[in-house]
């Protein structure tokens, strides 16, 4: 049955045709039903897939199906061709399970909607780009995806383009993407000119067999990492994803939470012998995932708009898979990766049900007290802020520690790791309070509710709270298949599955002891971030007022989110809008309408000339071709 | 015999010519125009080019000229049209023609020199008919898309539009 | 027999009479015989030569010329009946639609 799992892809695709080519004559109900169901049929046979790649033997991983030649120029080849290995099946599963979560939780969210079957369509497309990113056999065709994603991004962030914000950050995604892009195809481009392929097997075999220098091996895993940071929002090309909250709700948790952020995370461990050969890379890698983790979690602390603190905190929570990444636990990153795309999305959804409830308020100060009104909502809600926290027994407690864990371990090598690892530490207390500091304006406290919305307050309908309760599951449960190995090797199923793809390295052990240490920190760097966000927002909530006014600069600092797109659009962008703006008034204006008007001047002026010639008398032409034949029989004859 | 009946044929038709251009009258012109095709016809003959003469003579001096009457009659220019004004382009057009005339001797030149042929040649209708059926079947068949073409050409474009 | 240059010759004598004759002529009827005359030269100049070369080519060639001049002569005329209609004249120098 493993041999059908290309489908998975061309199912979404089908969906989409269908639904642009047909959409506006289609009912609401049957649009809804195919898309979801689309969704669905991949997750099925992905699962299916999935169980068939378990039984099949570990020498013929990855899977790969070739479709057609896509590209063959010279000695450049790509295939359109679908792989499957671990690493895609866990990706394919996260995408489509979590996306048809997201699908089905978006026919109650968008159901007033003008746009809902270009919702839908958009939203199916993004499926298929997202599973052609995680199958590609090769880097182009991943690149393709890649590119997929990033315009189905922009279409649904500026999905609301009537509004001028949600087109302006649509466009921003767009163009940071680009810049990371740009790295990325450099990297590609390296990758093909000094190995001669694209394809992830070939591509692999090279660097085993010692094809790459290691200067070489560091320059391109750096180009890609560019690249990974443009989509995976981190340092320096985070700024788009903040912004990108203006979409509807569910696209923050599909896309900007769930699967297409975390790609760059993907790619890097899709690409992990490179990274291996690199440790320069690799600790850049993780040095910019553990500055992102904290300096996300920071900016998280004072903003006041609940999906820009989700935002935020999507930031981090990648950093903290580039950590992974970075310090060589490959697994362990995309074991975050996969835990977080539940709570995470979880934690949209619940917010995206409370702003339902609240009429589309976005603005916690105008919230509080609403534990009462939302009797679903809230404790999903407090679930996914007690899996991303990091309390023990929850995913996120899992994943967050196997990864701090591994970066630990690597700190008996170079004290550079034990840095990484204080960051990573720092952040979790951070992350801890900041989500409970939502929680707590949230859902307890005085009620602030404008009392026009209080009227109209109400729980979600049935069909957007039972995906948050079935991710709530999830967000519990879902750690339970990568134990610690402290806890004995073999309950790390997710590490094992990984295994024939990732090659863990530097195995660096830990004794039983500092594990269990690390473990005891791990929870009460949690615990304490929670009762940190408690004292100050629930029993004294003096406190962060007069923090505040104590430290007018860091609060504004941090209220501003360091100035940072201030200071992008001094540097970058406005010296790029005069430079154009002088080039249009002296080279376009002048020179290129100057060449233009010339030419076209030129152009009557010979017209004008050559039109005496058309008299219209027939006689008049009928001399000048008897004149022609003269000269033409003058040339034969002499 | 063969001498004089050429230079009686050619006179005639170099004669008929030379009225049409005088002639004002179009129908005159017409009439000039079908002696001096069929005079052609008799050139034809004289050339041992029988299947042609007959055409010559049914399809050019016939139907294309009955055509040309039929709308003569149809446009019916009572009055007759004067020759060109004295037009500078009348006289360059003169001068070329002479210019014309001495190019092509010059080109025929060559043929001056070309011997009498007596061999007999197959010209027949027959002959004809073979080769037009082998050899130029596509032509041929391409030709008869043509006539159909203008038939229905020439009858879309005078037809006249019927009125709302 | 007679030599083939008289008849290259009487068609070369045609031929220019009929150029001529376009010029010459003011009404588009008689314009359009001139342009038959110029045909028929052309075609007294091929039938000679083939009769020269003792090949039978020639003659399927005009052949093919009457055809062809006949299929002309139905859509020329068609045309010149159709401009008489709009513009109620022949006179060549009263049609200067084209005039550019």
């Amino acid at each position: 049955m493993t041999e059908i799992f290309w489908l998975i892809p061309f199912i979404p695709a089908a969906s989409t045709l269908i639904l642009a080519v047909f959409g506006k004559n289609l009912p609401k109900k049957y649009v809804s039903f195919q898309a979801c169901f689309a969704v669905f049929a991949s997750f099925v046979i992905a699962a299916i897939s999935a169980v068939g790649l378990l039984q099949t033997a570990h020498a013929s991983y990855p899977l790969v199906k070739n479709l057609f030649s896509w590209i063959q120029a010279g000695s450049f080849q790509a295939n359109l061709s679908l792989m499957f290995d671990p690493l895609s099946a866990v990706m394919a599963l996260v995408v489509s399970g979590v996306g048809f979560i997201i699908h089905v939780y978006s026919v109650g969210y968008m159901a007033d909607d003008e746009g809902y079957t270009r919702y839908f369509t958009y939203l199916n497309l993004f499926t298929f780009s997202m599973l052609i990113l995680v199958m590609g056999s090769n880097l182009v065709l991943m690149f393709v995806g890649w590119e997929g994603v990033g315009l189905c991004s922009y279409l649904l962030i500026g999905f609301w383009f009537e509004k001028h914000s949600a087109a302006n950050a649509g466009k921003k995604a767009f163009i940071v993407n680009r810049i990371g892009d740009a790295g990325f195809l450099l990297g590609i481009l390296f990758i093909f000119i000094h190995i001669g392929s694209a394809e992830f097997t070939a591509i692999n075999q090279a660097i085993s067999g010692g094809a790459l220098s290691a200067g070489l091996a560091t320059l391109i895993a750096i180009l890609l990492f560019v690249g990974a940071t443009g989509k995976s929002a981190q340092i320096p090309l985070y700024v788009w994803l903040p912004d990108a909250m203006e979409g509807p709700t569910p696209v923050s948790a599909l896309i900007h939470a769930a699967t297409m952020v975390t790609a760059g995370v993907y790619m890097v461990s899709r690409m992990n012998l490179l990274y291996t050969l690199s440790e320069t890379a690799a600790q850049v890698v993780a040095l910019v995932g553990a500055l992102t983790a904290v300096y996300a979690a920071t900016m998280a602390l004072t903003q006041n708009d609940i999906k820009r603190v989700l935002a935020y905190s999507t930031i981090s929570q990648i950093g903290y898979m580039f950590i992974g990444c970075g310090v060589g636990a490959y697994a362990a990153g995309m074991f975050h990766l996969y835990t977080h795309a539940f709570f995470k999305s979880l934690l949209f959804l619940a917010a995206g049900s409370v702003m339902h409830a609240l009429s589309g308020e976005i603005d916690m100060k105008k919230m509080g007290g609403l534990r009462k009104y939302l009797p679903l909502t809230y404790p999903t809600f407090l679930i996914g802020a007690i899996a991303i926290a990091g309390v023990p027994f929850f995913s996120g407690f899992f994943s967050k520690d196997a990864i701090l864990t591994k970066a630990f371990a690597q700190g008996q090598d170079s004290a550079f790791y034990y840095f990484i690892w204080g960051l990573g530490i720092l952040g979790a207390v951070l992350t801890a309070f900041y989500m409970f500091r939502l929680i707590f304006v949230t859902f307890h406290g005085e009620e602030r509710i404008d009392p026009e919305i209080k009227k109209h307050i109400h729980e979600s309908p049935k069909i957007m709270t039972i995906p948050l309760v079935i991710l709530a599951f999830f967000s519990v449960i879902a750690g339970y298949i990568g134990l610690p190995v402290v806890l004995g090797e073999k309950l790390n199923f997710f590490g094992k599955f990984l295994e024939p793809v990732i090659k863990e390295v530097h195995e660096v052990h830990l004794s039983l002891q500092t594990e269990w240490t690390l473990i005891a920190v791990a929870s009460v760097v949690a615990l304490l971030g929670i009762f940190i966000a408690y004292v100050f927002y629930i029993r004294s909530p003096m406190i962060p007022r007069n923090l505040a006014a104590r430290f007018p600069t860091i609060y504004k600092l941090l209220f501003n989110k360091y100035y940072v797109d201030e200071i992008y659009n001094a540097v970058f962008v406005n010296p790029t809008v005069k430079g154009s703006e002088i080039i249009y008034d002296n080279f376009d204006l002048k020179v290129i309408d100057g060449a233009v008007n010339g030419t076209a001047t030129a152009t009557g002026f010979t017209g004008k000339i050559l039109s005496y010639f058309q008299s219209g008398l027939i006689k008049d032409y009928a001399l000048i071709f008897l004149l022609g034949v003269i000269i033409f029989l003058a040339y034969l004859l002499f | 015999m063969g001498y004089f009946l050429f230079f009686l044929l050619a006179a005639l038709t170099v004669g008929a010519v030379l009225a049409m251009i005088i002639s004002k009258n179009q129908a005159y012109n017409a009439l000039f125009l079908i002696l001096a095709f069929a005079c052609l016809g008799g050139i034809f003959a004289l050339l041992e080019a029988p299947f042609i003469a007959v055409v010559q003579i049914i399809i050019y001096a016939g139907a294309i000229m009955v055509l040309f009457i039929f709308v003569i009659m149809m446009i019916n220019v009572r009055y007759g049209i004067p020759a060109e004004k004295k037009k500078w382009t009348i006289y360059l057009s003169i001068v070329l023609a002479v210019v014309l005339i001495i190019e092509l001797i010059l080109s025929i030149k060559g043929a001056f020199t070309l011997p009498v042929s007596t061999a007999i040649i197959k010209a027949g209708p027959t002959d004809l008919g073979r080769l037009l059926f082998t050899k130029y079947l596509y032509p041929f068949e391409i030709t008869s898309i043509l006539i159909i073409a203008a038939l229905v050409g020439a009858i879309v474009l005078i037809k006249k539009k019927e009125k709302k | 027999m007679i030599p083939p240059n008289y008849f290259l010759i009487l068609s070369v004598i045609l031929f220019v009479l009929g150029s001529v004759a376009f010029f010459v002529k003011k009404d588009l009827i008689t314009m359009f015989m001139s342009i038959e005359i110029m045909l028929n030269a052309a075609n007294l100049a091929f039938i000679t030569l083939a009769r020269s070369a003792n090949s039978a080519d020639g003659q399927i060639i005009v052949f093919f010329i009457i055809t062809v001049a006949a299929a002309e002569a139905a859509v020329g005329l068609a045309i010149i009946l159709l401009i008489f209609r709009q513009k109620k004249t022949i006179k060549s120098e009263d049609i200067k639609l084209m005039k550019g």
